[in-house]
Formats: C-alpha cells, structure tokens, sequence
C-alpha cells in the first residue's frame, strides 16, 4: 500500500486535495463549525423563551433565527457530516482506493464553505436574515420576505448542486469500485444506507431546486406560482417543499441508521441480526418517503380522500422502522455487551429515536394531528428524530473512528460525560416540549402565554446543558487529534468487523491501493 | 431571592406533579393551565373523540415501549461481558422477521378504523346553522357573519396585551397575550361553519378547546366547523408562522347562550347601520379632531408617535403627505404603501373613522391645513378607484 502523504502542504493540500479521507475531515469539520453556529442560533432562541415577554431580541431577529438555526443544521451540520462520514469510510469499508470522482468530491465540498458565508452574511444586509422558517413556506418567502431572500435561493441552489454531486459520487464509487467478492449482500450497512440515501438525494435535491427558482421567478419576474391573485397556488408551493423535504429527513436518519448498525455489533460482540431484512426496510423506508409528504399538510384543507390516503401510508413507514429498532435490540440479545462511549451513544440514539418514532405515529392520524399539527409537540417529535436520532449518532460515529482516522485514542471518562450531560440536557430541553404542544403552544413564537413558563424555562435550561455539553465533545476531540494517547492497533474494539479494521492504524493516506482480498 | 428559590422548588418537584397530573382524570378548566401536561377535550364532541384517540394510541406506545425498552434494557443489565457472558452468534429468523413485521401492522390497522372514523365525522358539513367568515391579516383577525339578507357583521379582533406587558415594564396579566379587543362570539350548541381565508400570507386558526385548526390561505377559502355545548371563553393562537408577529394575534371566542347571541348580533347590527346613517353627515372641525384623536391613537400612535413624532413610521407633524394633497393623503391612509409597514387601512376602519384620522392628521400635531374630510368623500374616493 502507498506510503507517501499529500503531495502539497499546507493550506493549499487542503484546497487541493483530492484524497478522500482529507475531503472527509473537511468536512467532519465544516459540519463541526456549522453545528456550532446553529447551536448558537438555538441558544439564542432558548435564551428568549427562558421566560415570557421579550427580553433579548425583538420578534424579527427571533424568526430569523428560528429560520437560520434549521437551516444551518439541516443543510450545514447534519447532512455535510454524514458525507463526511461517507467520504472517509465507505473506500475503507468497501476495499475502494478512494472514491469514484475524485476531483469532483473536491469541488463538492469547496461550494459550501462560501455557501454558507453566503447565507451567514445576510444577518448583517438591510432587511435581515431569511426569517420565514427553514420550511419558507410562500408567500411569507416571496411577497412578503426580505430581499436577501434571493441569497437564500442562491444559497440553497449551490447546497443542492454540492449534495448532489456528493451523492452521484457515492452511487458511483459503490457501484463500481467494491473490492471483488464484495456482493452487494455482503456490504456494510453503512454502505447501504448510504447508497439508497444517495438515490434519495439525487431524486429530490432537484425538486427543491425547482421549488426555489419558481420562488425567484415569483419574486423577481413576474410569475405567480405561489400566488393566488395571478392564478397560482400557496398550497403548490407546500406539495413541492415537501416533496423535498420529507425524503430529506429520511436522508438525514438513513446514514444514522448505518452507523448506529455498525457500531452495536461491535460491543455486543456478536453479528447484526436480520442483515437482509435491514437492507429491505432501509429500501422500503425509502420508497414510502415518497408517498407520505402531506402529512406535513394536513391543516391545509385537502379533501378527505388525500387525507386518509397520506395518513395511513404514513402509519405504514411504523412498519420497516419498528423492524429495524427490533433487529438492533435483538442484535443486543445474549451478546456480551460493554459500554464504551460509541456503544452508549448507540443505546441512546434507540431509545430516544423509538421515542420520537412513538411520537410519530401519534402525528401520523390525520384527526389528532389537527390538535398537534404546529404545536411545540411536532418541534419536540423532529427533535427526537433529529438530534438523538441523527446528532447522536454522528458522536457515536466519532468516537467509534476517531483513533482509526488520527493513531489516538479519545479519553474514554470525557467520553462517557458527554454522553451522560448531552443525554440528560437533551431530554429536558426537549421532553418539555411535549407538555407545552399538547397545552395548546404554538411554534416559532418569541413569546408565550403564562401559564407555558415552567416548561420553557426548563427546556431552556436543559439547551443550555446540552450545549455546553457539546463543547467538552470539541475538547475531547482535538485534545485527542492533538496529544491523545497514541495506538497502533489495527482493531481499535475486539469486537469490530469490516475491512477498515484491516488497514494500519492511523490509516495510511493511500488505503486498498490493491483490492483486498475477500474471505 | 425566595420568588426565585421557590421557583426553583417548584421545578425540581415537576417530575413528581407531572406523574400526579397524568395520572388523574380529573377535567380541568378548558384554559391552558401551568403545569398542563396532556390535551384536554376541549367543549365540543369532536374534541373528545380526538382526546380518547390521542389517549389510546399514547396507550399503546407506552406499551410498546415499556416491552421494548423492558427487552433493551433486561439485555444491557444481564448481556455484559462484565458478568463473563459469552455471546451468541445467532443473526438471523425469517419467522421471527415476518411476525414483527405482522404484529404492528395489525396494530396500525387498529388505530386506523377510529382515525378513519373521527376524520370522517370532522369533514361532515351538513346541518351548519350559522356561517362566519374568518380573515388572517397581518397579525390580527377578522370576522364576518354572514347574514342572509346582506347585512354582515364585520369586524377586526386586535391583540390587548400592551407594549409595557410584552417589554417588561408592567407586571403581566392573567391572559397576557391571549386577549382580544373584542372576541368572536358564538352561540352554543350551533354547528358554526367558520370559512377561513387570508388577506396576506398563511395563517392557521387554532383554538385547542374547539378543536379547530385549519389554515387561512390568501386566495383560498378554506373550511371548518364546531359546534361548542359549553358557554364560555376559549383561548387559541395563530399556529401557521406568518411574519412578525405571529405570536401576537390571539383568538378568543366567546360562546353563549342563543338568547345573548342574538341580542349582540342585533347591536353589532344597529351600530352598522348607526354609522351608515353617518356617512351622509358633514361634521366641523372640531367633531372630526375629537373622534379622529380617538381613532388616531388607537390605530396609528403605535408606529407614528401618540404626539405626531414618528417611531416605526415617519412622524406626522409636519409631514408632507398630511400637508400636501387630500387625494394622495386618502390614497395612503386607505391603501397603505406596499413594501413597507404601512397597511392599507381602508377595509379596516369605516369611512368615519378614515375621515375623522385624516382630518387629525391634517390638522393636529401643528399641521394645521384648516380642510376637512367628510366621511362622503373618503366613500367618493374609493368608488372612484
């Protein structure tokens, strides 16, 4: 296997470079910064709602960060860091020497650090940040949004290209560069997961491009898509938007699912049970995204034939999610267990995602959801999903790698206290939310009724926790990158399976420059 | 300091109140309560079977998931290498995969039969006894009975709550920010049919206890009905995000008994027709100041200064459309400025009102024009248009 490092140093090996795994770490670090900033936003907005009235920010900056903080998490944290996960590991994992386009895995991260500069500036332009929510419904997005909505569409524009780009890389480095003997049927999950959610990528990212330039050709040239006085529709908009973004949240929660399907075997010591019946779900679970989206959509006055139809395909998705979160626990079963910091991430991430999984079968009944639909209930269930479903995973992900990735070893009692501070943080910032949904609060206020103030400060108080928590997460990573303990084991767990636990530790820069060979 | 340790006690002590109030079944006043940790079933039959449906499936998860999680955590305590276990190696059972594919199916199918049913009695539009027009407006809400002779009752249902309350500078009151200037009011027990439209952007009509919730979409008429069997005052807010100050424009319904209704609908009916009769009369000077310093600081003081000084909007005083040409003075007041936060008023106060403030305008804060306008010619212009 090749020896030699980058060719360039410095900054410009970073600009350069065409080598996987430096195209990963940018962007595990990329999505590190945005998460840091999103977790600002998020700050912001719990600071407010510590207690009614306004304190700190007037209601306008209130929506522009309800609008920035979703935004930058979806498209800035979460998804950037499954690519970068997928950068790193999927050569390793399936015998590749690298990815299948290389050049153009560059030019796919490179958009989005200036993309999201893009949108970040536009908190200091005239008029103010995008501040109609990360869903822009129109016309609050078109008549009646600030200009620097046409930066957002510029924006969300170049993430789509960048997304797409990465996925039509992944699909094509799946395809063709498996090491041979490595069937389709012998993938990691993670592969899988990543391969059907680089389908969804590429079938949807082009619908919310399409989404958004009729949104400029609305406000700039005249058309009236959205708008009902020139014969258009509000409600177009929606079916479009969530066209989008229901398959998109799936995107987001498929690689988790991946991670979360690699890593329990390896502290139960003892293979992942029903391997074909999880590749089955994942693909089901994907075909059912595209089926469900007016679930989100249920206030806007379909007739009862669309309702009913939306509302028991949304039941079905309980079907394959339940088979996963059964095969996990099974796979537990009578293993021989132990408790590191990605394993209790992993047990986390079950049982807080099957929490939000219970919620959102709740939400699914189109009759009960007329009471839920908007309340701080939903902002509690796509939280449970969102960030003990794909944030926590994305930690266990790190820690699992991390002494792969740098030849160190993170320091396992940190480990263990960011994953306790963020479990009980989490829950009380968002098992609140719950309470004040079902008592009638309503989403993206800046201020509230009084009797809603128990439970929000709380909940902000719980943010707070689980912020801080998320900087010892910080530390503990670049003290292990900096001075961690150094090791050279190849299987940094006992119980690991997969070709990326074959290679030497640090990886090298050039992993499976000659296939391996398969047992 | 003891305010603070109090509150403080009583959040330590909410994991213990919040299993005491999920366990009682006791009704609560149809007001969101502190502490309030579940839905209620509001006033009206359609709430309740939403409630029984929302508590049986929240029944059947928690049963789910007290098996589930049993089976994780039995696992996590007994399956660990620290007890010298060794593991299994068994990965795989197609029977096992097909019954926990059929077993939630069925229950999903159990869940479906009284969704379907519950979804099918809220589209049921027959026998509605009275119709009310609901318009979303950038933030507040109006209201029109529509009457089968032609005489609707129109009008606007503004937030109370003041600035002071909302910035801090008074202590705040019991329905803080759930307060109206003047509330819908419905008759009990009438099947109400409500049509929901907008003037601007998306808003969503939300009162929990009448389990009512149903977007207002400029351009669209959408619908919904309710039928409360209790009198009584119902709180809700806008639930659809809609700019500003989405959190500031409140529902509150007020349901009476037939007998009340009627009378008020008479009186809303006889004012109407009172400032019909006004329309034709020529007021001075000195009547119009009166009633248009009235109106002034209750519709325009809050962005252009109660003095005429400015603040989100330019000042009056001295202004160069309160001092120049009636026409374009009218045009504004009655159309607003696209783009900016002045609204177009004119189908917001009647033509007194827009007479009476324009002559304010014109004549107050020292502008001192000397003209007059009739509420005929605030009529005249927008007939002209």
């Amino acid at each position: 296997m090749g020896a030699h490092g980058p060719t360039t140093t410095g900054l410009m090996r970073w600009v350069t470079t065409t080598n996987h795994k430096d195209i990963g770490t940018l962007y595990l670090w990329f999505s590190f910064a945005m998460f840091i900033m999103g977790g600002a936003f998020a700050m912001i907005i719990r600071a407010e709602l510590f207690q009614p009235g306004l304190q700190i920010v007037e209601p306008e900056f209130f929506n522009q960060m309800t609008t920035m903080h979703g935004l930058v998490m979806v498209f800035g944290a979460i998804m950037p860091s499954f690519v970068g996960l997928a950068n790193w590991m999927i050569p390793m994992m399936i015998g590749a020497p690298d990815m299948a386009l290389p050049r153009m895995n560059n030019l796919s991260f490179w958009i989005l650090p200036p993309t999201f500069l893009l949108l970040a500036s536009t908190l200091f332009m005239d008029g103010g940040a995008p501040n109609f929510g990360w869903t822009f419904y129109a016309p609050l997005s078109t008549t009646y949004a600030p200009d620097t909505v046409t930066y957002f569409i510029f924006g969300v524009h170049l993430m789509g290209i960048s997304s797409i780009m990465g996925s039509i890389n992944i699909i094509a480095t799946v395809v063709n560069l498996r090491a041979p003997g490595m069937t389709y049927m012998k993938m990691p999950m993670f592969v899988w997961t990543w391969l059907i959610t680089a389908f969804l990528l590429v079938a949807v990212m082009p619908v919310l491009a399409g989404a958004v330039t009729m949104m400029l050709m609305d406000i700039h040239f005249g058309t009236s898509f959205f708008s009902a006085a020139g014969g258009g529709d509000p409600v177009l908009f929606q079916h479009i938007f969530w066209f989008f973004g229901h398959p998109e949240v799936y995107i987001i929660i498929l690689p988790a699912f991946g991670v979360v399907s690699q890593i329990i075997p390896t502290f139960a010591r003892k293979p992942l049970f029903g391997y074909d019946s999880m590749v089955y779900a994942t693909a089901s679970i994907a075909f059912l995204s595209f089926i469900v989206w007016a679930h989100h959509m249920y206030t806007v006055g379909m007739p009862i034939a669309g309702e009913l139809f939306f509302m028991y395909a949304t039941m079905l998705i309980a079907v394959p999610t339940g088979v996963k979160v059964f095969n996990w626990i099974t796979t537990m079963w009578e293993g021989a267990m132990t408790f590191e910091t990605p394993m209790l991430f992993c047990i986390g991430f079950v049982f807080l995602f099957t929490v939000g999984g219970f919620t959102g079968v709740m939400l699914s009944l189109a009759p009960v959801d007329f009471q839920y639909h908007d309340s701080y209930f939903v902002v509690a269930h796509f939280h449970y999903v969102m960030v003990a479903g794909a944030v926590f995973s994305m930690s266990a992900a790190v820690y699992y790698w991390l002494p792969k990735w740098c030849g160190r070893m993170y320091n396992e009692t940190m480990g263990k206290a960011h994953f306790w501070i963020s479990f009980l943080g989490f829950n009380l910032t968002f098992f609140p939310q719950h309470f004040l949904g079902l008592a009638g609060m309503p989403r993206r206020i800046p201020d509230y009724a009084l009797q809603f103030s128990d439970f929000n400060m709380m909940s902000s108080i719980g943010a707070f926790i689980y912020g801080a928590s998320q900087l010892l997460f910080l530390f503990n990573v670049v003290r292990t990158v900096m001075a961690g303990k150094p090791t050279d084991e190849e299987k940094t767990w006992d119980g690991a399976e997969g070709l990326e636990w074959t290679v030497g530790t640090p990886a090298p820069y050039h992993t499976f420059s000659t296939p391996p060979a398969l047992k | 300091m003891f305010l603070q340790a109090k509150r403080l006690f009583k959040l330590a002590l909410s994991p213990v109140l919040l299993l005491l109030c999920s366990l009682s079944t006791v009704a609560w006043g149809e007001e969101a309560q502190r502490w309030q940790v579940n839905m209620k079933p509001g006033v009206t039959e359609v709430g309740a079977t939403i409630f029984d449906l929302h508590m049986t499936v929240f029944w059947i998860c928690v049963w789910i998931g007290v098996v589930v999680f049993g089976v994780m955590f039995y696992s996590v305590l007994v399956h660990r290498k620290s007890l010298g276990v060794k593991p299994a190696d068994f990965h795989e059972s197609t029977a096992v995969e097909i019954a926990w594919t059929i077993v939630p199916f069925i229950i999903l199918i159990v869940m479906a039969f009284p969704a379907t049913k519950a979804l099918i009695e809220i589209y049921n539009f027959e026998d509605t006894e009275l119709d009310v027009l609901v318009t979303g407006y950038q933030w507040k809400w109006k209201y029109e009975y529509i009457d089968a002779d032609g005489e609707n009752v129109i009008f606007f249902s503004n937030l109370r709550t003041g600035k002071t309350e909302i910035y801090n500078e008074d202590s705040k009151g019991e329905h803080y920010l759930l307060e109206v200037d003047e509330p819908l009011v419905l008759p009990v027990n009438v099947k109400t049919r409500l049509l929901l439209t907008a003037n601007d952007v998306i808003h969503a009509w939300w009162v929990p206890a009448l389990a009512v919730k149903k977007d207002a979409i400029p351009g669209f008429i959408n619908e919904a009905w309710t039928k409360p069997l209790e009198t009584g005052v119902y709180r809700g807010q806008c639930a659809e995000l809609c700019g500003r100050d989405h959190g500031y424009m409140p529902i509150v319904v007020n349901v009476v008994e037939q007998a009340e209704f009627d009378s008020w609908l008479a009186e809303k009916k006889a004012q109407a027709a009172e400032i019909n009769a006004l329309m034709g009369q020529q007021f001075t000077l000195d009547e119009q100041m009166a009633k248009g310093k009235e109106v002034y600081n209750l519709w325009c003081g809050a962005c252009h200064g109660m003095n005429g000084e400015g603040g989100v909007g330019p000042a009056i005083k001295g202004n160069g459309v309160a001092t120049g040409e009636i026409a374009k003075h009218l045009a504004i007041g009655i159309n607003g400025v696209a783009g900016t936060a002045m609204q177009a008023f004119g189908g917001q106060i009647n033509d007194v009102e827009m007479a009476a403030v324009l002559t304010y305008q014109r004549n107050g804060f020292g502008n001192n024009m000397g003209d007059i306008i009739q509420p005929i010619d605030v009529f005249n212009f927008k007939k002209g248009e």
